[in-house]
């Protein structure tokens, strides 16, 4: 579980994050969406201390990550799993090379054995033979998976995923999300993911935070999200005329039942 | 002020650098791999290099002694003295500045801008020590070696060349190398040598790895870097001159 309470955050003169407090669950996949340049890929990196914040505190399993000095926090670290929302893989390293070096600095297992677990979390993303190919040889949508593989290598207790499924045809983007939601709950994590696609926030949205200008404008689950009388959030969630549609059909189809 | 803070910087940056490896035998693979990229990748240039420097200050030292009284024996002295005191050590490491502090400081600031440094440190590992550490270490340990690789080939270079252009005889050379030798002189040479090492190294390293921007900024941070690295090190020169001396 990671509580944050109040954390703002400031670039120069511009005000990105302002007030924002939410718990996240674990054994859930919990969502942040916005716009583009709502802040969501700072309020990560806050979360994780990327970013220092101006202010508030952040609690991981009631230890205040804020208070921490830079072993404990390093020690924490080591229970995080983390994809960059570009990626962020080591280009210098193979793809293989990419998700064993986790398994590389912090387990004592044999080659033989890490070999074997890399294959297996590149056959969860869909990636086998690709295990020689460097990052410069692989599309956006493969670097972002092996960079899911990277980050849930160790099973970490806590994952952040700076838009997972970005850049992915739909298939795939299901694919994705399935199994970040397993191994979420497999695992019990605590899952936070960035996202602005729609069919995610429906599949896997236990807990949602939406924010606006830097501000949480609302938050639920997937289902509240149907009945929200938010404008802003019906705005940007109900974007096309399509999902318009879907959205009328699921309400009259509640209210059925209700009947 | 923008100098002080750079200063003060670079100091924390060293300071944060120091801590237990999180897995010896990675930091270990680290340091190899950084010895062969350091030492083996300039090792043709400083060969080129020092064998020039030789052959053109025994042509030059010749040129300038013509008075009839001097000993002969005293062109193989300049050249060795020059060479061992000033040329390899200096000549090579501002040559270094350029082939390895550049590479440092492009690739650490490609590893900054692209957030492999930020994944580095999310997965529990002190980015500095993983990544300029070795570096540092590989220097230390390389380049001292080149100098002195550096102080051989120049001395031959001087050798061939005093020999075929028959400015003296190889064996007047030889004997003339031999004449007061000064042991001191290598010692003060290898000092040099370290602390060059250090700065072509640690510089570099500051300037990629605080990189903020883009790729623009990582080939102005480099260029940076090696002529303020170039600058360290005619000053430190110096410094150990007026000191050691
Ligand atoms: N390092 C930085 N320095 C200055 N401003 C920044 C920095 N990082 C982000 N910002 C600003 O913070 C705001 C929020 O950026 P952020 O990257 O969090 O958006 P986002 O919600 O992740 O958008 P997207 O969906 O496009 O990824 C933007 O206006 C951006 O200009
Ligand atoms: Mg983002």
């Amino acid at each position: 579980m990671i509580e944050f309470k109040n954390i703002s955050k400031h670039f120069d003169e511009k005000q990105v994050l302002q007030d924002v407090s939410h718990i996240m669950y674990s054994g859930k996949t919990n969502l942040i969406i916005g716009t583009s340049g709502s802040g969501k890929t700072v309020l990560q990196k806050c979360l994780v201390g990327l970013y220092e914040v101006d202010g508030g505190e952040i609690i991981y399993d009631g230890l205040s990550f804020t208070k921490m000095n830079d072993e404990e926090k390093k020690m924490l670290r080591q229970q995080i799993g983390m994809l960059f929302q570009g990626s962020a893989l080591f280009d210098s390293m193979t793809v293989e090379g990419n998700v064993k070096f986790p398994l590389d600095m912090f387990t004592k297992d044999k080659e033989s054995e890490k070999i074997k677990k890399v294959n297996e979390v590149l056959e969860r993303v869909n990636l086998v033979g690709t295990n020689n190919k460097l990052p410069s040889q692989l599309s956006g949508g493969m670097k972002k998976r092996v960079g899911i593989a990277r980050a849930i290598v160790l099973n970490p207790k806590f994952l952040f995923c700076d838009e997972p499924n970005s850049g992915l045809d739909p298939q795939t983007s299901m694919l994705i999300d399935k199994l970040i939601h397993d191994v979420t709950i497999e695992f019990n994590m605590t899952t936070i993911i960035n996202t602005h696609d729609m069919n995610s926030v429906m599949e896997i949205g236990n807990n949602i935070i939406y924010l606006k200008d830097g501000k949480k404008e609302w938050t639920g689950n997937s289902k509240d999200i149907i009945f929200s009388e938010n404008k802003n959030l019906n705005d940007f969630i109900f974007a096309s005329e399509f999902l318009q549609d879907a959205k009328q059909m699921r309400m009259l189809e509640a209210k059925g039942k209700k009947i | 002020m923008r100098f002080f803070s750079h200063f003060g910087k670079y100091f924390i940056m060293l300071k944060g650098m120091i801590s237990k490896p999180e897995n010896s035998k990675l930091y270990w693979k680290e340091f190899m791999h950084q010895c062969s990229e350091i030492g083996m990748g300039s090792l043709g240039i400083v060969c080129i290099i020092s064998l020039f420097m030789g052959a053109v200050s025994a042509l030059q030292t010749a040129y300038q002694i013509t008075s009839p009284i001097m000993s002969k024996l005293i062109i193989a002295q300049i050249i060795r003295d020059t060479v061992i005191l000033e040329f390899a050590p200096t000549l090579i490491c501002i040559v270094l500045a350029g082939v390895v502090g550049s590479k440092i400081a492009s690739e650490l600031g490609n590893m900054r801008v692209s957030e492999q440094i930020d994944a580095i440190e999310i997965m529990g590992i002190n980015s500095k020590t993983y990544l300029i550490m070795p570096k540092i270490a590989a220097a230390l340990v390389t380049i001292p070696m080149l100098v002195i690789l550096a102080m051989v080939l120049g001395i031959y270079g001087g050798r061939l060349t005093v020999g075929i252009s028959g400015i003296i005889s190889t064996e007047t050379y030889d004997r003339g190398l031999k004449e007061l030798f000064i042991p001191y002189n290598v010692f003060f040479a290898m000092m040099k040598a370290y602390t060059f090492a250090f700065i072509v190294s640690s510089i570099p390293a500051y300037f990629g790895y605080y990189v903020k921007g883009g790729s623009l900024e990582i080939g102005r941070n480099s260029t940076k870097s090696v002529v303020v690295t170039c600058v360290v090190i005619l000053f430190a020169d110096y410094i150990l001159a007026a000191l050691l001396l």
